[in-house]
């Protein structure tokens, strides 16, 4: 019962979707067109997120500690 | 003088004045002009597509020869009349074929080309809960006295009149029906015109020209603004209902006089309706008397929606304001909403109606009311004055001023943005995002409730919104239907905005400050 109206849900937030970016009156091919384009540009932001936000955190954190703690350790570890 | 002003507004007004217009919550702004930015975007597309012979053009074009003209369907109407109009169609010019009363037959019709073109399947679907028509007293019957009353008169004097009122068209029906719509308003004389827009836009020019002030609101029906621009007259306009930017436009009126000449102006009319039919607002009528009366302006009162539906005895809004006809320079209304029937009327002084009957437009060139139409004002009037011996019209007026309470309260209850006054019978819920436009309409009609949805040109592109007309014909368990399929509508499309942050009106005027002051 839960599965069902959680599917529910999910098809009625779909329906949201729709009304406001109003693909509920477009034509088909326009609908197919509109999502491909909204879907590519989701799968990029979420790839450039993938590979490019580790690494930017680790590099604010090591700048972080560097101008707080300014301490030696790190070249000491990399020396061991 | 803020003080000054509530002591004077107690006094000018014998009952609360409670209109509210809730502000437009930002988000929904935000994402409405999204929508409309993705629809413009595929719009240009589209029009790319045409231009290029990918796709087939069905709308209007020039022809060939004229492709090096100025162009004619550039401008942004057009632009919006092919991309985004088309695409909502099917929610206008539903064909109905029965009587629009309370409960209204429709011709079922599809489209297999998006809109373009409509085919019939055949069927008929019956007993629509009709929210739509101007129907406020419900005497749009097939059935009853006033029906019988202007079959008799069809079978004695035929439909065509086949002349204007200055020659062979004055019919004794016609000066009955101007003798009984002169005593129901209470005024020396009146004339009956056979169309209610053609009243606003011929008589006008007649009352005013060249030289004198038209102070007109802004939400003026478009008959008004034809006949204010045909006269000839200089044009003002004052920000809707708002008294400060009436008082402001007479002052310096009064004191600037004419544009280069610095005469005085030779007259100045005020321009109102008694209910704005988009914005479902009563004017605030004993003001603007007060302002007429301090600055020696005239005024033009176009009853059209209020007529038979405000007041306790439904005379409109004079009445139900508690003031005196005589203060009303022009009354002008329309026989189509309250009256089941077509045409118009002014209403006035003796001397105003005997110029108006020489000097009016409609007069001389336009053919007057046909027999049958005038036998359903005058049985109509009849009834709602109680002259026909029953009580059924002041049943009715009451039943609408019931209906219009109750069906107001539920949906603010239920949290749908509703503008306009507490007493209109006209509702406007806000829809704002152009897909809810055509959702709201197509949902409301597959759970057999017809609905009317209006968005641009004729509201602001952002506040596109549905309309009810409550009418006395509405019995409370179709009011009780209606409003359980707006209610599942209004979660289906999410169209509960209202934060419940009315500003609510009291008996003061509107000023720029009010919003500030009773925000929570």
């Amino acid at each position: 019962m839960d599965i069902k109206s959680m599917k529910y849900y999910l098809y009625w937030l779909y329906c949201q979707f729709e009304l406001i970016t109003c693909s509920y009156l477009m034509e088909p091919w326009e609908k197919l067109l509109f999502y491909s384009f909204n879907i590519t540009m989701l799968v990029m932001v979420l790839y450039i997120a993938y590979i490019f936000v580790p690494v930017h955190i680790t590099m604010a954190f090591q700048f972080f500690l560097h101008l707080f703690g300014n301490q030696h350790e790190n070249t000491v570890s990399i020396v061991k | 003088t803020r003080d000054g002003d509530e002591m004077v507004c107690n006094r000018l007004y014998k009952r609360p004045f409670n209109e509210a217009f809730e502000e437009t919550p930002m988000l929904v702004a935000v994402l409405t002009y999204v929508g409309y930015g993705v629809l413009t975007l595929f719009g240009y597309l589209r029009d790319f597509m045409r231009q290029w012979k990918i796709e087939k053009c069905q709308n209007a074009t020039e022809r060939e020869e004229q492709k090096d003209f100025v162009p004619l369907y550039q401008d942004f109407e057009n632009f919006y009349n092919r991309n985004l109009y088309m695409r909502i169609r099917d929610s206008w010019n539903r064909p109905i074929c029965s009587v629009p009363g309370a409960k209204v037959d429709m011709m079922e019709r599809v489209s297999h080309d998006y809109n373009w073109t409509f085919t019939y399947t055949g069927r008929v679907i019956k007993d629509i809960i009709n929210m739509g028509s101007y129907n406020y007293l419900g005497f749009a019957q097939k059935a009853g006295t006033c029906q019988e009353a202007a079959a008799k008169v069809l079978s004695q004097y035929g439909a065509g009149v086949c002349s204007t009122r200055q020659e062979m068209g004055n019919l004794d029906k016609h000066e009955e029906l101007e003798k009984l719509v002169a005593r129901f308003l209470g005024v020396e004389s009146a004339m009956a015109y056979g169309m209610g827009f053609a009243t606003n836009s011929m008589n006008i020019p007649a009352l005013v020209g060249k030289g004198c002030l038209i102070l007109s609101d802004e939400l003026n029906h478009a008959s008004l603004v034809l006949g204010a621009r045909l006269s000839g007259a200089t044009i003002r306009i004052f920000k809707h209902n708002n008294m400060q930017s009436l008082e402001k436009l007479l002052k310096d009126a009064i004191v600037h006089g004419q544009p280069r000449t610095r005469r005085p102006w030779k007259k100045i009319l005020i321009l109102v309706e008694g209910i704005y039919s988009m914005e479902g607002s009563i004017v605030r009528l004993p003001e603007v008397i007060a302002l007429k009366k301090k600055y020696k302006s005239y005024l033009y009162l176009d009853e059209a929606h209020s007529i038979g539906a405000l007041g306790p005895t439904g005379r409109g809004v004079v009445e139900y304001f508690g003031l005196s006809p005589e203060d009303v320079d022009v009354m002008m209304g329309t026989f189509t909403k309250s009256f089941g029937a077509a045409g118009g009327y002014i209403g006035g002084k003796k001397e105003l109606i005997d110029y108006l009957r020489t000097y009016s437009h409609s007069a001389v060139y336009a053919t007057s009311l046909s027999p049958p139409v005038v036998e359903q004002i005058i049985t109509s009037m009849k009834c709602i004055m109680g002259e026909d011996g029953t009580n059924v019209g002041k049943a009715r007026v009451q039943q609408l001023a019931e209906n219009t309470r109750y069906f107001r309260r539920r949906l603010k209850e239920m949290g749908f943005i509703i503008y306009g006054n507490e007493d209109s019978p006209v509702v406007p819920l806000m829809l704002y995002m152009p897909a809810k436009i055509g959702a709201f309409g197509r949902e409301m009609l597959k759970r057999n409730i017809g609905v009317v949805v209006v968005g641009f040109p004729a509201t602001p592109i952002i506040e596109s919104r549905a309309r009810f007309c409550l009418s006395a014909a509405h019995t409370k368990e179709m009011l009780d239907t209606a409003l359980k399929e707006i209610n599942e509508v209004g979660d289906l499309l999410q169209l509960k905005y209202s934060r419940h942050r009315l500003v609510p009106l009291l008996d003061r005027p509107f000023d720029e400050t009010t919003y500030e002051e009773t925000e929570d």
